[in-house]
């Protein structure tokens, strides 16, 4: 389950989801729009997972993301033990405000940290300091949450070999429970690209290949394992909702922009919050861009997604396809994919799009055996 | 049948763009043969590729009925003449039609290297010129500085020149009545025996090779067997006529007219640019003077990205042939780039427009090897063989006697520039002539060169050197023995065939220096390590690594990415399929073109 919370302070310059900055006025607004949207779904659960990100759902007041989430139980359900996770900043992260998430429900929070070195940090238009990192995640500690994540972005321009260690070994220093190594990546469309496209310094993958490196060494040294490319985490903590993602697994998502899938079909909100809380409050269906998932695409798709898994993804028909066509064996010879048992693994995860591309090569497979895709997959 | 004296025969020699095709409309125009109605801007210009790059690239001949101050209904044919370098063969064939020539130049840029060598075949030709100054209209027009660049060109008295702008019709009254005036009457007896000149042809679907003619001496009728002196062949005619610009047959044409003629010959390398046509019956006895056989200067290999499109490929340019018969076609297979042909062109301009139809007009997706000449190789006791491809030249070390073609090139540009020519003619082995100031604004410079120095991006250089002011214009001038040696670049360790070049060898490291960065930059990391090398022989004189691809995955693939992901995945695997697999290393299409492009 998702729900997306597009209120920023502001933009950053990376990013290229659904947000709005300097909109906070409209947050009691949007929240009635995604409890309406929640009450027109149709009936589902009891949730294993729910999923607060943005945006910054911490901008939100405590007392509405408790009633969202008053919202979804009552709806759906929520099992015990599940996970119920928001994303949040360092800056907007207070005690009080990490006590009356706890109460409301939360269980797992995500910190935006990003980076320790404030020359990073300001490059990537983040307003906290690596002290109030280290703030936010005592007092998550000290309200309760189970789960605490650091979120990292790794090989900016600006960003030098030590300064990654460093912002590695004071993430590590805070004794998180799962951490995500993410390389700066310039999306289409944000103002990175623009700066880029105008002459300044993209990424550089050669560094960002050191830095993921250097963080699966240190990660591992620390009893943090990587369950996934850009994820690691201590036994027990890895994050449910994304592991479900890549297992091919169902999810709705509520909120401009979000993102559903289930019964072998696929579909989006409106993207525009304007547009989104009128059609809402109209009480007609946000939905759009119905992509139905079956067949060779369906199987493909399984084989794309769970590949990002540390534990690979059950071969199957495009897995074997994949390991006997001529870009397979080179693939092999490269050791870029191995086989375990019946599970096909990327060993060497940084290629893994090598991989993906070759896949979606393969030719079209007939669908016979191939059925829609319904509840987990492998 | 008009009266001979009343005939006049011209053609108009103008640069690119200098308004040649504007010009022949208004004078359709003003001879009532278009009707508004019909009229086509440039109605000259029959392909697509002609209108759009708004060049002439064959040669057509138009009739035009025109009455004169002096109340006597006079037959001008307007004879146009392709406006390139590599066509100057096509141009000459041309002049040797007409009587007169327009030589028309743009108010604003002035004479054009072009124009001037062109002019000069008129004048050696013995034809009158009329120095037109066109587009007078133009705010920045320099009219008086362009005429006195044409007295400078062809002797005479500026102010002789006529001013004319095209496009308003401008001046164009005057132009006409001066044709009528100066331009002489054809000479000629009707009553020899038949000698007609043909200037150009085409390949016409339903009526086969059409050819344009100028009937020099006696007449032509239907039904009478002819004779096409240079290869034999013998037919009838089927139909012959003038155009108005449409076809309207007609019963004879004789010495002094310019029509069409049709035997229904199915191919064009049997009716050849330049030939004579006679009667079979009563031939004559001399053919007329400078026909050559058509000779392809530059050749390049043509191959298709895929390799399953070489069917298509064959076919398109078996279709281009017919209509074509300068270019040369051979199969041609490269490890590298698989099955396709080697191509012979009269030049690169010839080469590009071929490229471009291919691609174009059959849809094609194409890559040329880099363009080169052909050499004449001697081994010791053996006879000269000509080399047409860096594949098939001998290895290095082998004793033996390499010729390449050179040329007699003619550039004109602005004083401040000519350092920068001479600069780059010097550093393309070129032996400098004469400088001729045409004026103050224009110097003319001959040289000779070696054509395979004018090949690789000779234009593209001259052009960026001089901010687009230099022109050029160039004929073959013979063979030389020079000291070449081939270039080779590996690979992973293999050579790609497609890569090698024979090259000057004082040149050869320099080139293989620079090819093997600009290959390094122009292939993409792969899943190892990938050496380039290039080489002489077994002999590596320059090498650089590819480092293997150490990241390329994707940060993030959540929930609301995947549809977007995969469709990002879906394109980049789209652009692999561009790629050549050259051994076990992947190479983009566009690295064939790019690695041989100037890089300035």
């Amino acid at each position: 389950m998702y729900l997306h919370i597009p209120f920023c302070e502001e933009v950053c310059p990376y990013c290229d989801f659904a947000v709005v900055a300097g909109r906070d006025q409209l947050a009691s607004r949007y929240g009635e729009a995604l409890v309406a949207e929640i009450r027109a779904a149709t009936a589902w659960g009891p949730l294993d997972a729910v999923n607060f990100g943005g945006g910054t759902p911490s901008r939100m007041p405590a007392g509405l993301l408790e009633r969202i989430l008053q919202e979804l139980s009552s709806r759906f359900g929520i099992r015990k033990g599940a996970e119920v996770s928001l994303e949040a900043n360092p800056e907007d992260w207070t005690l009080q405000k990490a006590e009356s998430l706890v109460a409301a429900g939360f269980n797992r929070v995500s910190l935006g940290a990003q980076s320790f070195d404030a020359e990073v940090l300001s490059y990537l238009g983040r307003r906290h300091t690596p002290a109030e990192i280290v703030g936010a995640v005592t007092a998550a500690r000290r309200a309760g949450f189970d789960s605490v994540n650091l979120d990292l972005i790794m090989g900016s321009p600006p960003e030098s070999a030590s300064s990654w260690s460093e912002t590695l070994r004071r993430a590590l220093e805070t004794n998180p429970d799962h951490l995500s190594t993410y390389a700066l990546t310039v999306e289409p469309g944000t103002v990175l690209w623009k700066n880029v496209r105008a002459g300044a310094c993209s990424p550089d993958p050669d560094r960002q290949a050191e830095c993921w490196e250097e963080a699966d060494r240190e990660c591992a040294r620390t009893g943090l394992v990587r369950y996934e490319v850009s994820n690691a985490a201590r036994p027990g903590h890895h994050c449910r909702y994304n592991l479900s993602v890549w297992g091919q697994g169902e999810y709705l998502g509520f909120g401009n922009g979000a993102h559903s899938f289930r019964d072998g079909r696929r579909w989006e909100n409106l993207r525009g919050l304007e547009r989104y809380m009128d059609t809402v409050e109209a009480g007609r269906s946000p939905n759009r861009r119905f992509e139905l998932i079956e067949g060779w695409a369906a199987e493909t798709e399984r084989v794309l997604l769970g590949i990002r898994r540390r534990a690979g993804v059950r071969s199957g028909r495009a897995g074997e396809a994949l390991w006997k066509s001529p870009r397979g064996r080179e693939l092999r010879r490269a050791g870029v994919i191995g086989l375990h048992g019946d599970r096909l693994v990327v060993e060497r995860p940084l290629l893994t799009d090598e991989v993906s591309r070759a896949i979606l090569a393969l030719p079209q497979q007939e669908s016979a055996g191939l059925g829609k895709v319904s509840g987990l997959g492998g | 049948m008009a009266s001979r004296s009343l005939i006049r025969n011209f053609c108009i020699i103008a640069h690119i763009d200098h308004g040649k095709s504007t010009l022949a409309d208004r004078l359709l125009e003003s001879a009532g043969a278009v009707s508004q109605r019909d009229m086509r801007e440039q109605v000259l210009d029959t392909m697509d590729l002609e209108r759009e790059r708004g060049i002439t690239i064959k040669a057509q001949a138009v009739r035009l009925d025109y009455e004169a101050s002096d109340r006597r209904s006079y037959v001008l044919n307007l004879i146009d003449t392709p406006g390139h370098v590599d066509f100057s063969y096509e141009v000459s064939r041309s002049l040797a039609a007409c009587e007169g020539a327009v030589l028309l130049v743009d108010a604003n840029q002035g004479v054009q290297a072009q124009t001037v060598a062109n002019a000069y075949l008129a004048v050696e030709a013995g034809l009158e010129i009329i120095p037109v100054v066109n587009k007078i209209d133009l705010p920045s027009a320099e009219p008086e500085r362009a005429a006195e660049e044409l007295a400078r060109v062809v002797g005479g008295d500026p102010a002789d020149t006529i001013f004319i702008s095209a496009k308003t019709g401008e001046g164009v009254d005057e132009l006409t009545e001066r044709i009528v005036d100066v331009v002489p009457p054809p000479a000629g007896d009707e009553d020899l025996p038949l000698s007609a000149l043909i200037f150009d042809s085409y390949y016409d679907l339903y009526r086969g090779v059409v050819c344009y003619v100028r009937v020099m001496e006696g007449s032509i009728s239907v039904g009478e067997r002819v004779m096409f002196m240079a290869t034999g062949e013998r037919r009838d005619v089927a139909e012959i006529g003038v155009l108005t610009p449409d076809s309207v047959p007609v019963g004879t044409l004789v010495a002094g007219e310019v029509g069409y003629l049709i035997t229904g010959a199915k191919e064009i390398d049997r009716v050849r640019v330049g030939d004579t046509v006679t009667s079979a019956h009563r031939p004559t006895v001399v053919p007329l003077r400078g026909y050559t056989d058509p000779r392809p200067m530059v050749f390049a290999g043509i191959f298709p990205t895929d390799g399953d499109e070489y069917p298509r490929l064959r076919e398109a340019l078996e279709k281009l042939q017919l209509n074509d018969a300068s270019l040369q076609i051979a199969p041609e297979f490269s490890q590298a780039l698989g099955f396709g042909f080697r191509c012979g062109f009269l030049g690169l301009l010839h080469m590009e427009i071929v490229r471009e139809r291919l691609e174009r007009e059959y849809d094609l997706d194409l890559v040329t090897t880099s363009p080169s000449v052909a050499y004449r190789v001697t081994l010791p006791g053996d006879e000269p063989v000509e080399v047409r491809s860096p594949a098939d030249f001998p290895a290095a070390g082998r004793e033996m006697v390499v010729e390449e073609p050179w040329i007699k090139a003619l550039v004109l540009v602005p004083p401040e520039h000519l350092g920068a020519v001479m600069e780059i003619l010097t550093s393309r082995r070129g032996e400098l002539g004469p400088l001729n100031y045409l004026g103050t604004e224009r110097v003319e410079l001959t040289c000779r060169l070696p054509l395979a120095e004018v090949v690789f991006d000779f234009y593209d250089r001259l052009k960026s050197k001089t901010r687009g002011f230099a022109s050029l214009d160039y004929e073959p001038d013979g063979y030389q023995p020079s000291d070449l040696v081939k270039v080779d670049l590996l690979l992973n360790g293999s050579a790609v065939d497609a890569f090698s070049a024979v090259v000057h060898r004082p040149q050869a490291y320099a080139y293989g220096r620079e090819m093997v960065t600009r290959l390094k930059d122009l292939i993409p990391r792969q899943l190892f390590d990938v050496p380039i090398q290039a080489a002489i022989g077994s002999r590596v004189i320059s090498r650089e690594t590819i480092r293997a691809k150490r990241k390329d995955v994707l940060a993030k693939c959540y929930g609301g990415d995947v549809t977007r992901k995969k469709k990002l995945l879906a394109r980049q695997k789209e652009g692999k399929r561009r790629m050549k697999m050259v051994g076990s290393v992947e190479v983009p299409s566009e690295a064939f073109v790019a690695a041989l492009r100037v890089r300035d």
